[in-house]
């Protein structure tokens, strides 16, 4: 591992080119929504709206969008990252797990600091990388080999690195880690492989451990019972995507993968917690505050590893503090963050796998697999999958995007077949387009805007092909998303029409983010194994 | 290459008896299990027994004709184990595989008629190029059209069954590469062709005058698949000649 530095890119000319560069303390990282030419986390702030404060580009105007410039990867693996911007300078992945620094306004590169993994490392789904935190000055970023390392932001250089699980036991990371306060919080992925799932908070400065949170409670601990004789120990429910933070909790959000064997339920009998559910730690302990279980004893492979997007809203008449989530399992949640009570569930694309909630939120399934096959809805893959949603704090909608109409014929204890043609062509996404030859019974990809209210959508734009990207809503009202057609899109926030779109060729594996340098707003999405900056003439 | 006829009813007779009261794992088998057992012998054993399996000399695997009766587990034995100074190597599948592949091949035999008739491959390529008028669709070793699928290898790639029923029932199974599609331009024009790609905003095609065009959704007033323009042989042929392009189209294997 090294750090290498191009010389003709010295940090000097980072300072010509870049704002002046200051460090980026927890509280800017808290209240980014405030500093919008910058995009410090993930998705915006820890509340994961993935809503850019930015109105350069407006309705109107967007038609006019050109591409600025191109960064390719030197990497044929899927490109599944949002980058982080700070005052001018770009931060960005090339996978599996090398940190790019770029200039953002021309994409030409500061540095790069090379990780190779381990060749231990062999993650499920994909070398990938879904992106960085920063804090301070120094950058974090969990690798597929299962390490946590830090490298200073100015110059490309390792401060440190710790082992956060063992790679030669499945485990890998993908995910961008959690920055609160003076931790860094991080899941383990690997949930497909007989691992036991964990979250830690390791100390910013030193790396070193500071709790951790079994997904799997151990003997003695509440829920420990919810799985039969030793599938505890190798239970799976990896954790592979962004938490969430709420300062007035004080809670820590983060969504939990499937249980393994992921289609053996036999191995596993009862529910399984806390598998597929959404687990609040205390930030301070990493003790357990609630817990939702969204698809309790899933044999589907329905994790829940979707992003927690946190709102303050109206509902039902009152101030709330919730938390909306579109499930892999095809369901729609509003949840109240503060205690984790079920607010509301209901299907945000076809799923026949339940017909309804008890009182406390519990799904009643009435789908299960079977030795001839059942027919699921939705597909193994999901309503949605792990790409990251928006929430519009202006139009009050939440922008997902979603497969509709997919399903996967689950046969008791064994892979799940694809129902049609269009799934058999899916592997969790290509870099590269493929020919597309499907009609209007199979699956399909959709852009939909959904009021918290009534999880009813109020606009769709559906995409020919199936979609593995995410959403990005801005404070001029625009949605931007696109597909595994490869077309990157503007849409209007507020009635779905379509206002731009550009043909990126390769398809879309990543949420678009959005940031300004020197004035001037840029849309950056990654497509293919490039990462492609869109602004106004 | 020649279709073998299977006048010899007796044989198969004799086999099915045999294997009447040995039944296999069939009643536990789902249809998925058949498919993955078909996917499985056209992935390891058609490349050498042949898609129809008859392509080693004395037996025909496609067909039940093997050089003795055997059970299910002897059959799962040896494709696990191979058999020991032969060519029939020991393959990589798991025991579960081996079963399903057993359980493929007895679904089809029973589904083989016992009647069937003798095919003359020089006869059948007398057909495609005359009465079947196959060239004007279909490309031959670089002779003929290239709007519909090339066939130059079709006979390693499709069974005798196969072709027989895209022959006389096309549209019962069409590739997805080799769907037909219609376009109805905005100001009604009317382009037909095989589907190419499309996606959420465009519609690519190889057109019936063999030209790649690209259209855009917003110029088009309908975008629809539609059947085949391959017409069904089952009248227009007798069973005879039928059975004689099957057996022609069988032989097409290498380029």
């Amino acid at each position: 591992m090294r750090a290498r530095v191009f010389l003709a890119m010295t940090l000097a000319a980072a300072a010509l080119s870049a704002q002046a560069q200051s460090p980026v303390s927890f509280e800017r990282i808290l209240h980014a929504d405030s500093e919008p030419h910058n995009w410090l986390s993930y998705s915006v702030t820890p509340f994961n709206q993935r809503y850019s404060g930015l109105t350069q580009i407006t309705p109107a105007n967007v038609k006019g969008l050109q591409q600025q410039w191109i960064w390719q990867a030197r990497s044929l693996e899927k490109f599944e990252t949002t980058p982080l911007v700070v005052d001018g300078v770009m931060y960005t992945v090339e996978a599996p797990n090398n940190i790019v620094a770029l200039d953002a306004t021309t994409g030409r590169p500061f540095w790069t600091f090379t990780h190779t993994p381990a060749p231990e490392a062999r993650p499920c789904c994909g070398r990938v990388n879904r992106g960085l935190a920063i804090l301070g000055n120094t950058l974090y970023m969990a690798t597929i080999d299962a390490l946590l390392i830090a490298v200073d932001a100015r110059s490309g250089q390792l401060l440190w690195k710790t082992t956060v699980a063992n790679a030669a036991e499945r485990y890998a990371m993908t995910a961008p880690p959690l920055i609160v306060e003076d931790k860094v919080i991080v899941g383990v992925g690997g949930g497909d492989n007989p691992i036991r799932g964990f979250i830690a908070a390791h100390d910013a400065a030193s790396g070193k451990e500071l709790w951790r949170f079994y997904t799997i409670p151990g003997p003695g601990e509440p829920g420990h019972d919810t799985w039969s004789g030793d599938s505890w120990k190798t239970g799976g429910t990896g954790v592979w995507n962004a938490g969430a933070y709420d300062p007035e909790t004080r809670l820590v959000y983060f969504g939990t993968g499937n249980p393994a064997p992921d289609w053996d339920g036999s191995k596993r009998l009862g529910d399984n917690l806390y598998s597929d559910s959404v687990v609040a730690l205390d930030v301070n302990t990493g003790k357990l505050k609630w817990h939702y279980q969204f698809t309790p004893h899933d044999e589907l492979d329905y994790d829940s590893t979707q992003v927690p997007v946190l709102a303050d809203i109206q509902y039902r008449g009152q101030p709330r503090k919730v938390m909306l989530w579109a499930n892999r399992n095809g369901v729609m949640y509003v949840l109240d963050r503060v205690t984790g009570e079920f607010l509301a569930g209901k299907p945000y694309v076809k799923a026949n796998w339940l017909d309804g909630f008890d009182a406390k939120g519990r799904p009643n399934r009435v789908k299960f697999p079977s030795a001839e096959g059942t027919l699921i809805y939705p597909h193994v893959h999901g309503g949605t999958n792990w790409a990251p949603p928006a929430f519009s704090p202006r139009t009050g909608l939440f922008y997902v995007a979603s497969w509709e109409n997919s399903a996967s014929t689950a046969i008791a204890g064994q892979f799940p077949k694809a129902a049609t043609a269009n799934n058999q062509q899916t592997a969790m996404g290509q870099t590269n387009l493929i020919p597309f030859f499907n009609n209007d019974t199979e699956p399909f990809g959709v852009v939909r805007a959904y009021d918290p209210q009534t999880l009813n959508p109020k606009w769709e734009f559906r995409l020919s092909d199936i979609t593995w990207g995410g959403t990005l809503v801005t404070a001029s009202d625009l949605v931007f998303s696109g597909g595994r057609d490869g077309y990157f899109l503007a849409l209007d926030g507020n009635t779905g029409a379509l206002l731009w779109k550009a043909s990126v060729g390769g398809q879309i594996n990543a949420g678009a983010m959005s940031y300004s340098v020197n004035g001037k707003q840029y849309i950056a999405i990654a497509a293919g194994n490039s990462l492609f900056a869109y602004a106004l003439p | 290459m020649r279709t073998k006829t299977f006048t010899a009813a007796l044989i198969l007779g004799a086999l099915c008896a045999l294997f009447h009261h040995t039944p296999l794992h069939a009643q536990h088998e789902t249809a998925s299990d058949l498919l993955d057992g078909e996917t499985a012998f056209k992935a390891s054993c058609a490349n050498c027994h042949g898609p129809d399996g008859d392509q080693i000399q004395g037996i025909d695997i496609g067909r039940g004709r093997l050089r003795r009766p055997m059970t299910d587990a002897e059959l799962v034995q040896t494709i696990l184990t191979g058999i020991p100074n032969t060519p029939m190597p020991a393959t990589q599948m798991s025991p579960a595989q081996a079963s399903q592949v057993v359980a493929y091949l007895r679904a089809r035999w029973a589904s083989i008629s016992a009647t069937t008739l003798v095919g003359d491959a020089a006869r059948g390529k007398t057909l495609f190029d005359t009465k079947g008028d196959c060239a004007s669709c279909h490309r031959v070793q670089g002779a003929g059209s290239g709007l519909g699928p090339d066939l130059t290898t079709i006979g390693a790639a499709r069974t005798a069954a196969e072709l027989q029923r895209a022959l006389t029932d096309p549209n019962a199974q069409v590739q997805p590469q080799d769907r037909y599609y219609r376009v109805t331009l905005n100001d009604g024009t009317q382009v037909e062709g095989r589907l190419l790609s499309h996606d959420t905003f465009s519609v690519h095609l190889l057109d019936s005058n063999q030209r790649l065009r690209a259209f855009s959704k917003a110029d088009l007033r309908e975008a629809a698949f539609i059947t085949s323009p391959m017409p069904s042989y089952a009248t227009t042929l007798t069973a005879q000649e039928l059975t004689d392009l099957v057996s022609y189209l069988s032989s097409l294997r290498t380029r």
